[in-house]
């Protein structure tokens, strides 16, 4: 027993489960903008496929991580105006055409890195930036304060995404429009405009969740991220829509997996139950909504076409 | 003419889906015309061709006409990869523990067991639903993940082929289950085997379910108005867990035919969902929308389906496109199939108002 606590409670572990929690972050951040103007937005995991193999492929073929990071930006922007014009102008049904965004992300990614790239071939991964004083700091200076800086960038996006939910004019338009976008929108608050921006901003940031999971990698593979998006759209539930609360979230499964990983490498867990161990995010999940399910409101008007009568 | 114009919609929207196909053809350097033509060639092309295009859309109309069943309880199941694999596993189990019963026996009950590997997966998501306010669309993706781990956790450990550990090979695959349990041919030596029937019958069962029974009149009393259903006395919380136990039954069915079925009858794992199902869970979804929510409209959309996964292979011989084509293509026809819907009220409002405003003028 004390072997697997040893094991779980290491620096090693605590500096790669901030790691494997950035892309979680990210995603859930931007769909929890999304979500609280009431757009459930189940695509992202084919956006972050989609962003990961552009990602990918622009940095086997340019050398240029910036520019990689920039392109999963801007695929997470097309998706987005995609995603909005099908969800606030056609009013589809949401879930739905979630899927479709997702099975085309996976197709696409698929498609066109057999076409293009083949074999898997390794990039370089967004270099490390140690920040001084704080990265020399005994034990948690290492884990802390020696990362990526899209890493930094993810933690420091919770805070400003909270300013902007709480804050901003256009946080406040999101809010209300994803409780009641008749009454919002008949005070003079575009529910169209404020939702279409808000789908932009989650899928920004769903774009930018798949280039930081390629880069960190430093490799494409076809369904790389085998289920993440999903996870991170349930995170937002667990968080209960507070971008804190996301945070939280996705530090706790980045630990888990990075738990289940260093297990994995000091053979604690047994080859042949490395199976169930791998389960861990998803029973985790069902586990939290049950827990969380009733005790936290969500928008009303989530997953609710707006319609102008 | 304004009626027939808006059911032409969907057709359009999917001409439209198909014309981005095309340009998709376009932009990995393949000819369209002829990628058109290497496609309907390999999936109707010849005798058994065509077999392979409807035992491929077999487990499309399965999972289809149980997404029918859901959707009209206003329950949403995204869970068909892990309903798929949970039928599958069972079935699998009992054709291992049951090697020498005969086929009139074991054919049925491989059949049944993956019926209910299915319904109780789909049976959990919906009590979560029902009695813990767990959001499906959510629970049953989780589920999903949930069943591939176990499937690979199975298939690498206690179910694995005896063989294979012997090799020291260890490739996660069940050993050839009992012949007993595969699926007879429909036409003697032709790949058209009784799954294709069971998935017909089952399409049919659904609608007849769905608008002929007391049950389906209460599934979609409570997917039309759960509030209205209650105060008629329908137990709401019990037709959720039923409407989705239906669904993940047909699913788990899907599952036992996807191995019974197979050539090689045996279950393998390639560590993904979709290397067993081969996506099915997520395309029958999208045959089930194709087809208007309708079960035995999902009969014709899901050939039309298993038409397109059949001719994507033989894209991928002829023109070296890769097979994920039709993944992406299916979901730019999901994406314009849910978009066109309100296209269709739309041009719904404008006839009214049109014949309203005759009236109008008549009477001035």
């Amino acid at each position: 027993m004390l072997e697997y606590l040893e094991a779980i409670f290491s620096v090693a572990v605590l500096a790669s489960g901030i790691r494997l929690a950035t892309p979680y972050l990210l995603a859930g951040l931007g769909e929890t903008v999304g979500q609280r103007s009431g757009v459930l937005n189940l695509g992202v995991d084919g956006v972050m496929q989609l962003s990961a193999f552009f990602a990918y492929w622009t940095v086997l073929v340019h050398e240029n991580l910036w520019l990689g990071i920039g392109v999963s930006v801007l695929v997470g922007l097309v998706m987005g105006i995609i995603y909005a014009i099908v969800t606030v102008f056609f009013e589809a049904q949401q879930g739905i055409s979630g899927i479709g965004i997702f099975l085309f992300g996976l197709g696409f990614s698929d498609l066109m890195f057999q076409k293009n790239v083949g074999t898997p071939r390794f990039v370089k991964s967004l270099p490390d930036v140690r920040i001084p004083v704080l990265s020399d700091l005994p034990v948690l200076g290492e884990a802390l304060f020696s990362h990526s800086v899209v890493i930094y960038g993810a933690f420091l996006l919770v805070p400003a995404v909270a300013w902007l939910l709480r804050k901003t004019t256009f946080g406040m338009n999101v809010r209300a429009v994803g409780e009641n976008p008749q009454a919002a929108d008949s005070l003079g608050v575009s529910a169209q405009r404020t939702r279409f921006i808000a789908i932009l901003i989650g899928n920004v940031l769903a774009g930018l969740a798949g280039g930081a999971l390629v880069l960190q990698l430093g490799v494409f593979q076809p369904n790389l991220t085998q289920g993440l998006g999903f996870i991170a759209v349930a995170l937002v539930y667990f968080g209960a829509w507070r971008p804190s609360g996301v945070m939280v979230g996705a530090l706790l499964y980045g630990l888990v997996a990075a738990s289940v990983l260093q297990l994995k490498a000091l053979q604690l867990i047994p080859r042949s139950y490395s199976d169930i161990a791998a389960m861990a995010p998803a029973v985790l999940t069902i586990a939290a909504l049950v827990i969380l399910a009733g005790r936290v409101k969500a928008p009303a008007a989530l997953t609710r076409p707006f319609a102008r009568h | 003419m304004q009626r027939l114009f808006g059911a032409a919609v969907p057709l359009l929207a999917a001409l439209v889906a198909f014309a981005c196909g095309a340009i998709m053809l376009v932009a990995v350097g393949a000819d369209p015309v002829e990628g058109l033509r290497a496609l309907v060639d390999q999936a109707v092309g010849s005798g058994p061709r065509i077999a392979t295009t409807l035992v491929r859309a077999t487990p499309l109309l399965l999972v289809g006409a149980g997404i029918t069943i859901a959707f009209r309880a206003s329950v949403v199941n995204i869970g068909g990869e892990g309903q798929i694999v949970a039928g599958a596993l069972l079935s699998t189990i009992v054709a291992i523990q049951l090697p020498n019963l005969p086929g009139i026996l074991l054919v049925p009950l491989v059949l049944i067991a993956g019926a209910l590997g299915g319904a109780v997966w789909g049976a959990i998501p919906g009590a979560l639903k029902a009695y813990a306010s767990v959001n499906e669309i959510l629970s049953t993706i989780m589920l999903n993940l949930v069943a591939v781990q176990f499937m690979n956790f199975l298939l690498r450990g206690w179910l694995i082929d005896p063989l294979e550990v012997e090799r020291g090979t260890r490739i996660p695959q069940t050993a050839r289950l009992s012949e007993n349990a595969t699926l007879p041919a429909l036409i003697p030596g032709s790949r058209l085997h009784l799954g294709v029937l069971v998935a017909v019958l089952a399409a049919i069962g659904a609608y007849v379910l769905l608008w002929r029974t007391p049950l389906g009149f209460r599934l979609r009393a409570v997917g039309h108005s759960p509030e209205a259903a209650k105060a008629a006395g329908i137990p709401v919380k019990k037709s959720i867990v039923t409407a989705l136990a239906l669904s993940g039954s047909l699913s788990g069915l899907a599952g036992a035919i996807l191995v019974f079925g197979s050539e090689s009858v045996r279950m393998v794992t390639d560590g993904s969902a979709a290397g067993f199902t081969g996506s099915a869970g997520f395309n029958g979804i999208v045959a089930a929308l194709f087809g208007g929510l309708h079960p035995l409209w999902t009969i014709p959309s899901s050939f039309l389906f298993g038409g397109l996964l059949t001719g994507a292979t033989g894209l991928q011989r002829a023109l070296q496109v890769p097979a994920a084509l039709a993944v992406a293509l299916n979901g730019i026809v999901v994406i314009f199939v849910v978009s066109s819907a309100k296209v269709r009220t739309r041009l719904d409002q404008l006839a009214n108002a049109r014949s309203e405003m005759k009236e109008v003028l008549k009477d001035a």
